[in-house]
């Protein structure tokens, strides 16, 4: 499974040259791999629905219990296919959606990272491999949703979804991490069967909080709904994918994942079924209060997004059982719904509903997938959308909690939702053709082969739902419930209560359809005096709050000055630091002059005057060359206790400092003022402070020892494990190689800063 | 045009001008032999990356910078994506064996008589002695052209 996943980010290296030597077609031969990704773990289902599970796994940091293992059961091999398989549909549709677009290499390149991101982040049997792949979901999403980077209102709605998203995978991975540590594991197969340790622990209340806000900024529940419809600004390819199927059932995924492990506490129950209930409502009602397909689209994901959270916080059987349901007929619905919303925009040249209509004849493929895709999406029979619907008011009757006040919102979302669902499959495509910005016509195969596939595989399974049912469903519904169970799924349960309830919401939706045209001006200024309240207002004052602060903290702490900086800089380090030691080791002076050599005395005696040399001297660059002389001599010091490399490094370092010294300093001009009497001092006692406390320090560290040095270690492996008699180099890039990667990404940071800085500062100037 | 514009760092001295032209492959080639016996005598990426950049620094100083950068012929800041992605290809051969990632990979034999140790520690190396020469070069050429 190692393979499945990195396969997808090694063809998103090659993606731009697939694109360049295939051109037109590159949508098509991309598809091959989650074509082939969605055959290899299709090929998995008759050992999964078995009951089998199955986990492999890498070692990758076992020192820190990081591993890069995966674990496939029902839950896992659910999300994998419809990754695996609807994103086969959305290449090919991007191939020809985006066609000729400029930038279509980089477009697959980031789409297929996302993809393997998404594999791994639903297979990971790892928290913190788990957490990795979650974040570079949200990179790669920032990058999909900001494509069209030209566009500002793009570029912002994507660093929205990356702020939210990304925000509160800071507390996902403090509540991961917390977790790993309450269940004494960070392997999730592990984690589920740990017994109590994490419920009943002080500490679980403030790890499910922290993990709730993960996943529920990640699934935009309430109050964090408002990124996505924003993403909606991304290309259509994008939004049918993550805002569809995928990215924004990350959460979803993880609740359910953990749902076994942490059903038990009171706070899990009660709070998801409480903000998916509002999250649920609030989509439903966005959507049916919006005139643009996409965003119709993206609120009524709101919805199901809510519905899904609703139905982990029951948690009884049925709801379980609606859950993975639902979930399934979502993702194909809604991905062929967004799909068919681009084909829309694409071939008629706007995406506003009350300026299409009459399409049906020019887009008779799209009208019927669209007609089909919508009648799952209102929960009509004979489609899978049905099953979920009443699988869905069975759970809500099943539940104890809220019960009355669940069955309210479902009921009132429903009716929404169909509503939603007769609009777009309706006033689009029937009634008088309206004139629109382009002639309409149908849309390439390209387009057309996700929505008619995914809108068809709706209805074959509403026909023959043992088919989903017996393939992986039971096995999805065992493997986040905590007892097993069997279960059975039918389009016809005879005449009880969901039924009932299903006709009403359709009567009530037909009613609100009727009045949907007729009130568009009322509902949008409703919608907009509720939005003044809503938490998107909350989101920008706290970035602006941000900004003040940052502003602030610039002004007072870095207001131009190097000198004020370097004061504030050491005081505090001076006396939080000397405070510590004065406090934890005392004041010992204890120094042996004893055995120095003469030559040592010598170069001692030569940083001395090097350094008085440079304070005094009213040249800078008599004042850097003569710094210059204190790194040489600090150089001989290595050389002298037998550290050659240290000496070479510290030689070259300082020559190619005082060389970039030189470089800047050249173009100061002359001094205007030097230094009053007060300066002199304040800047002296500063410096004086500085070199007691380095001293102190070090001194406190030759005395201290609290453990054994690991130094006879290095000596003694550095040959035989590491073929290397040069310990420096050995420990730089075996032992330590970690430390160092991180030292070149440090190294990189800073050169292009500079350059960023310069070149801007050149921008600015011309 | 550049070439017109006064240049700071461009001197007119005819030794250190020529010194430079003789010095840059001398330097290069050290760097290459400090880079390569790094891993056992003194030596190593982040010394030989040093070396390097001292070497076409000095070069920078006595040509100016388009001279340099002729005879660079990539972009500073590429080299140093290049070490940085050197640094990442050195994580992964080992996670292929089953060891933890970064773990040292040695393809050993023996080439006219003499031994070569070919490993993922040398990718490794080389890919600090691309990220040093390329930071140093991205800051020493940034501040150089700045002027201008």
């Amino acid at each position: 499974m190692l393979y499945a996943v990195l396969s997808g980010f090694i063809l998103a290296m090659f993606a731009p040259w697939v694109q360049r030597l295939a051109g037109d077609r590159s949508g098509w031969i991309l598809s091959l791999l989650p074509l082939s990704l969605a055959i290899y773990f299709a090929s998995f289902l008759p050992e999964i629905s078995r009951g089998e599970v199955i986990i492999q796994n890498w070692i990758w940091l076992p020192g820190m219990d990081i591993n890069l293992s995966f674990l496939l059961d029902g839950l896992s091999l659910l999300f994998a296919l419809l990754i695996s398989f609807i994103g086969t549909f959305i290449i090919i549709y991007a191939g020809s959606y985006l066609k000729g677009h400029k930038d279509l290499g980089r477009f697959f390149v980031i789409m297929l990272a996302f993809m393997a991101s998404m594999l791994g982040l639903v297979l990971s049997d790892n928290l913190i491999s788990l957490f990795v792949f979650w974040e570079l979901t949200s990179i790669t999403s920032y990058m999909l949703i900001g494509f069209d980077h030209e566009d500002e209102y793009a570029r912002k709605s994507a660093l929205q979804g990356l702020f939210v998203t990304v925000g509160g995978g800071l507390a996902l991975m403090a509540g991961l991490i917390m977790l790993g540590t309450l269940g004494g594991s960070y392997q999730i197969s592990e984690l589920l069967n740990s017994g109590d340790a994490l419920l009943t622990s002080s500490l679980s209340v403030g790890m499910i909080v922290l993990i709730l806000i993960g996943c529920f900024t990640k699934s935009a529940q309430f109050p964090f709904h408002f990124w996505l419809p924003n993403a909606m600004a991304a290309p259509t390819p994008v939004s049918a994918y993550l805002h569809s199927a995928t990215m924004v059932k990350a959460g979803i995924y993880l609740l359910a994942r953990l749902n076994p492990a942490l059903a038990e506490h009171w706070l899990w129950s009660a709070s998801l079924s409480l903000f998916g209930a509002i999250t649920m409502f609030v989509g439903a009602y966005l959507a049916y209060s919006a005139t643009d397909v996409k965003k119709v689209l993206a609120y009524s994901t709101v919805m199901a997004l809510g519905t899904l959270t609703v139905l982990i916080g029951i948690g009884t059987p049925y709801a379980l059982i609606a859950f993975a349901s639902f979930l399934l007929a979502h993702s194909m619905y809604k991905a062929a719904l967004f799909m068919i919303a681009g084909v829309i925009d694409h071939e008629a040249g706007t995406k506003d509903l009350t300026r299409l209509g009459g399409l049906h004849k020019a887009m008779p493929v799209t009208a019927t997938a669209a007609l089909i895709a919508a009648l799952s999406l209102a929960g009509l029979p004979p489609l899978f959308g049905f099953i979920a619907k009443e699988a869905l008011f069975e759970a809500v009757l099943s539940t104890e909690l809220y019960s009355n006040f669940l069955l309210v919102v479902a009921l009132l979302s429903a009716m929404l939702v169909t509503a939603i669902a007769a609009v777009i499959a309706i006033k689009p495509f029937y009634g008088e053709l309206k004139a629109t910005p382009k002639a309409p016509h149908e849309g390439p195969i390209g387009m057309l082969a996700g929505p008619v596939v995914l809108a068809s595989l709706s209805l074959l399974f509403g026909l023959m739902p043992f088919l989903p049912d017996i393939g992986i469903l039971t096995a999805t519904v065992n493997s986040i419930s905590s007892e097993p169970f069997d279960f059975y799924l039918a389009l016809w349960h005879g005449f009880n209560l969901p039924l009932l309830l299903s006709v009403i919401s359709l009567l009530g939706g037909i009613a609100l359809y009727h009045f949907w045209s007729g009130n568009r001006h009322h509902i949008g200024t409703l919608t907009r005096q509720l939005s003044r309240f809503g938490p998107e207002v909350g989101y920008f004052k706290f970035m602006d709050g941000i900004v003040f602060s940052a502003d602030w903290q610039t002004r007072v702490l870095q207001n131009g000055k190097m000198g004020n900086y370097m004061i504030v800089m050491i005081m505090t380090t001076v006396i939080l630091v000397g405070y510590t030691l004065l406090s934890q080791y005392g004041f010992k002076l204890t120094l042996q002059a004893g055995d120095v050599a003469f030559y040592e005395w010598v170069i001692a005696l030569l940083m001395v005057f090097s350094v008085l040399y440079a304070i005094q001297t009213r040249s800078r660059l008599g004042a850097v060359a003569s710094m210059g002389v204190l790194g040489f001599t600090v150089a001989l010091i290595f050389i002298h206790f037998s550290a050659p490399d240290l000496g070479i490094t510290q030689v070259l370092v300082e020559t190619l400092t005082v060389i970039l010294l030189i470089l800047v300093l050249f173009r100061l001009p002359g001094f205007s003022h030097y230094s009053t009497r007060f300066e002199v001092i304040r800047d002296a006692s500063v410096a004086i402070s500085m070199g007691v406390l380095m001293t102190l320090l070090l001194l406190a560290a030759i005395d201290t020892q609290y453990f054994e040095t690991i130094s006879a270690f290095f000596v003694e492996a550095s040959y035989p494990e590491a073929k290397g008699r040069n310990i420096v180099n050995v420990i730089l890039v075996d032992f330590r190689s970690l430390d160092t990667l991180g030292e070149i990404f440090v190294l990189a940071i800073a050169a292009l800063g500079v350059y960023s800085m310069l070149k801007l500062r050149a921008e600015k100037s011309s | 045009m550049i070439e017109d514009n006064k240049k700071i760092m461009k001197t007119n001295t005819l030794i250190l001008h020529t010194a430079a032209l003789f010095l840059l492959p001398l330097q290069l080639i050290f760097s290459v032999f400090l880079l390569l016996r790094g891993h056992d005598e003194p030596g190593g990426g982040f010394i030989a990356g040093l070396v390097a950049s001292a070497a076409f620094v000095l070069y920078l100083f006595a040509h100016g910078v388009p001279a340099t950068r002729n005879i660079l012929r990539v972009e500073p800041h590429d080299l140093l994506a290049i070490g940085l992605l050197l640094g990442l290809a050195a994580m992964f051969p080992g996670l292929l064996y089953g060891e933890p990632f970064l773990t040292a990979q040695w393809w050993e034999f023996t080439l006219a008589g003499s031994e070569i140790k070919l490993s993922t520690v040398l990718i490794f190396d080389i890919g600090v002695y691309f990220a040093v020469l390329g930071t140093i070069l991205t800051i020493v050429m940034s501040l150089t052209e700045a002027e201008e």
